[in-house]
């Protein structure tokens, strides 16, 4: 691991009044997986748009392969090799599953004024995508918004896994999935990790981001908690950094005490 | 009855079915119905060759601008200005040439420059403020609903360009944008010829090409259009500123042909735009809709214009009958979109499912 992919340093994000993130300095390596963790609200989201090219930081600076970079736009991101698997912004519903999974990126042929979209490839391919994660749809014609919750995640990560040439971002990528869907995402950060890219990967479930994360960086309020790498660090350790220890101490007393209360009924 | 595919949890849909969900159906059954209307009515002048011709003019330069909106209305917006423009486009052309003694064909090329300005405006407009398309095209409408009036009295002290037929060159402009020609023993016009053109352009480029993709995402859901790297403000813009540009050929059709231009012209026009485009199943929030059904939604404007002349009717009833198809579209539409989103899925499973997401997991 020498040069990082992406390094940031000292990045904020404001949002009118609110301050998303602040400070924050981090790195990105290429065949590691970055598990950011942290609670509900903690800025994990925000981040990972900048990286992607979906908002600018307010301060701070993004290097990217060393280089200072300001991506005007999501399209300059991806053309770059980031590719990013958004929490809430993923496909355009009316449109049907071939036309989503190439969107922005449309396969093409013909020349000069009858260049045009190559249908035949884009709709075997995404079957095919899709058939690999274990999702067999009906029909790409069908409308992404007559897809289930966990269809619709996958065909975005599949999306992302086929774009992705150099930085892959998940973020809470596994939330709607099925256990067997899930282990096919798992399995897909270990091979783009294996294949040299840098996978960023956001998850609540700590045993997912365990399985699969090389370095952890946890998010707190906007601010960087803390930062490991996996090697000594156990699991228990991990669960209660995620959760703030003192809260997950809290939760679990109430838990005991539930259920002490129905043994005694 | 179960066709067997890849998947057995796919059942295999009609064909019937199919046609429903398509956006351009609504339309078409409309202009059957109005056709035969109007062919009841006036059995004897209606329905043949020459009562097409008749259909057909109105249609066609209505059809130009229903095909731009159309696209603009899938990419989910509105342009308000599009019906004075074609008044604006039509007016300068006049002022430069009659008035200032510019060459025809500069004149021609300064009014599509100044009509890509406009576009450009409107749209550049729209996607920095953010603000409804509605208002900010509303606005441009207003002002040059004012600088049409106001320019041309000041030049000519009327309400008119006159004398257009006056300029060297007029001839060959008129033949290239609106003239007569014979076809199987009517009249037809060269505008027909365009619209039809422009209809299958607009309809390859929306279903064919990534530009197409693009515009239906877009209108669809503009976040994750733009998350998925489509450049969101460039098709917006590049939208607003085919709607000046169909606005800018209207005009040019309309001037050459009455050899004048009037500063009231297109005023008004720009809701029959949108009406045309709604009930050839254009979504009116965007990300759904045919450049086609836009055409045929043009063909049942000049079926009902012309329709109502021969049946002797007061033509005032004309909007009253406009609005009615409009409603009807939109509760027809509405139904359609919902039934296309049927199709794919079936109400009820071929089978009882087992869980289907997690088979290994026990229950
Ligand atoms: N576009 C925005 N405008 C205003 N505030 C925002 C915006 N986006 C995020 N925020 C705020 O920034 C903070 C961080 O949000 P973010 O979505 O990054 O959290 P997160 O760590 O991803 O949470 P979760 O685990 O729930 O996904 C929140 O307080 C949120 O309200
Ligand atoms: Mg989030």
């Amino acid at each position: 691991m020498n040069e990082p992919i992406i390094q940031l340093k000292h990045i904020s994000k404001q949002f009118g009044t609110v301050i998303a993130l602040r400070g924050i300095s981090t790195e990105i390596y290429a065949g590691e997986v970055t598990c950011l963790l942290g609670d509900n609200g903690a800025g994990k989201s925000t981040l990972i748009k900048i990286l992607s090219g979906f908002h600018r930081p307010t301060e701070g600076e993004y290097l990217f392969q060393g280089k200072p970079t300001s991506f005007a736009s999501p399209r300059e991101a991806l053309a770059a090799g980031i590719a990013t698997v958004y929490q809430d912004l993923a496909m355009v519903p009316l449109m049907s599953i071939w036309r989503n999974f190439f969107l922005g990126s449309e396969p093409e042929i013909g020349r000069g004024p009858f260049r045009r979209y190559d249908i035949a490839f884009a709709k075997r391919t995404v079957k095919e995508e899709l058939g690999k994660m274990g999702i067999f749809i009906r029909d790409p014609e069908q409308p992404v918004g007559t897809m289930s919750g966990g269809e619709r995640q996958s065909l975005a990560i599949a999306r992302a896994v086929y774009h992705g040439a150099k930085v892959l971002i998940l973020d809470e990528p596994t939330a709607a999935l099925g256990v067997k869907q899930a282990g096919v995402v798992l399995k897909y950060v270990v091979q783009a990790k294996a294949r040299g890219l840098g996978v960023i990967f956001i998850s609540h479930n700590p045993h997912h981001a365990f399985v699969v994360g090389d370095r952890f960086v946890i998010l707190r309020r906007g601010r960087i908690y803390g930062a490991w790498h996996k090697e000594g660090l156990d699991r228990d350790v991990l669960v209660r950094a995620m959760s703030g220890s003192e809260e997950l101490d809290a939760l679990k007393h109430e838990l005991d005490e539930f259920a002490r209360r129905d043994v005694q009924k | 009855m179960l066709a067997k595919t890849d998947d057995d949890r796919r059942i295999s849909v009609g064909l019937f079915r199919k046609v429903v969900a398509s956006p351009e159906i609504g339309a078409l059954v409309g202009a059957a119905v109005v056709f035969v209307f109007f062919s009841l009515i006036s059995p004897d002048v209606f329905p043949n060759i020459v009562g097409l011709s008749r259909v057909l003019d109105p249609a066609a330069t209505l059809g130009i601008m229903a095909v731009a909106v159309g696209l603009l209305m899938i990419g989910g917006e509105f342009d308000l200005s599009s019906g004075v423009m074609t008044g604006t486009t039509g007016l300068l052309v006049g002022l430069l040439a009659v008035h200032a003694g510019i060459n025809l064909w500069v004149a021609i090329v300064t009014s599509f420059a100044f009509a890509m300005l406009v576009g450009f405006v409107n749209g550049y407009m729209v996607v920095k403020t953010k603000l409804p398309s509605f208002i900010i095209t509303l606005a441009t409408f207003f002002v040059f609903r004012g600088v049409n009036v106001g320019v041309t009295r000041l030049v000519t002290n009327q309400v008119r360009v006159a004398g257009i037929d006056t300029i060297p060159g007029f001839e060959l402009a008129r033949t290239l944008f609106d003239t007569e020609f014979q076809f199987a023993g009517a009249t037809f016009r060269t505008s027909l010829i365009w619209w039809i053109v422009i209809a299958l352009i607009a309809s390859w480029i929306l279903l064919r090409t990534k530009v197409g993709s693009w515009i239906f995402a877009v209108g669809g859901n503009p976040d994750a259009a733009r998350a998925s790297g489509v450049p969101v403000k460039a098709v917006k813009i590049g939208l607003f500123m085919t709607t000046a540009g169909a606005a800018w050929l209207v005009g040019m059709m309309t001037a050459f042909r009455l050899r004048s231009a009037l500063s009231s012209q297109g005023v008004g026009q720009e809701f029959v735009f949108i009406i045309a485009a709604v009930i050839g199943g254009c979504r009116l929030t965007g990300g759904y809709g045919s450049v086609i059904g836009a055409s045929i939604g043009a063909m049942i404007f000049g079926i009902t214009r012309v329709g109502i002349t021969f049946a002797g009717w007061d033509t005032d009833w004309f909007f009253s009958f406009l609005g009615i198809m409009l409603l009807v579209a939109v509760l027809l539409n509405t139904y359609t979109q919902k039934k296309a989103a049927e199709v794919h899925t079936p109400k009820a499973p071929p089978e009882p499912e087992p869980a289907r997401s997690h088979p290994e997991t026990p229950s």
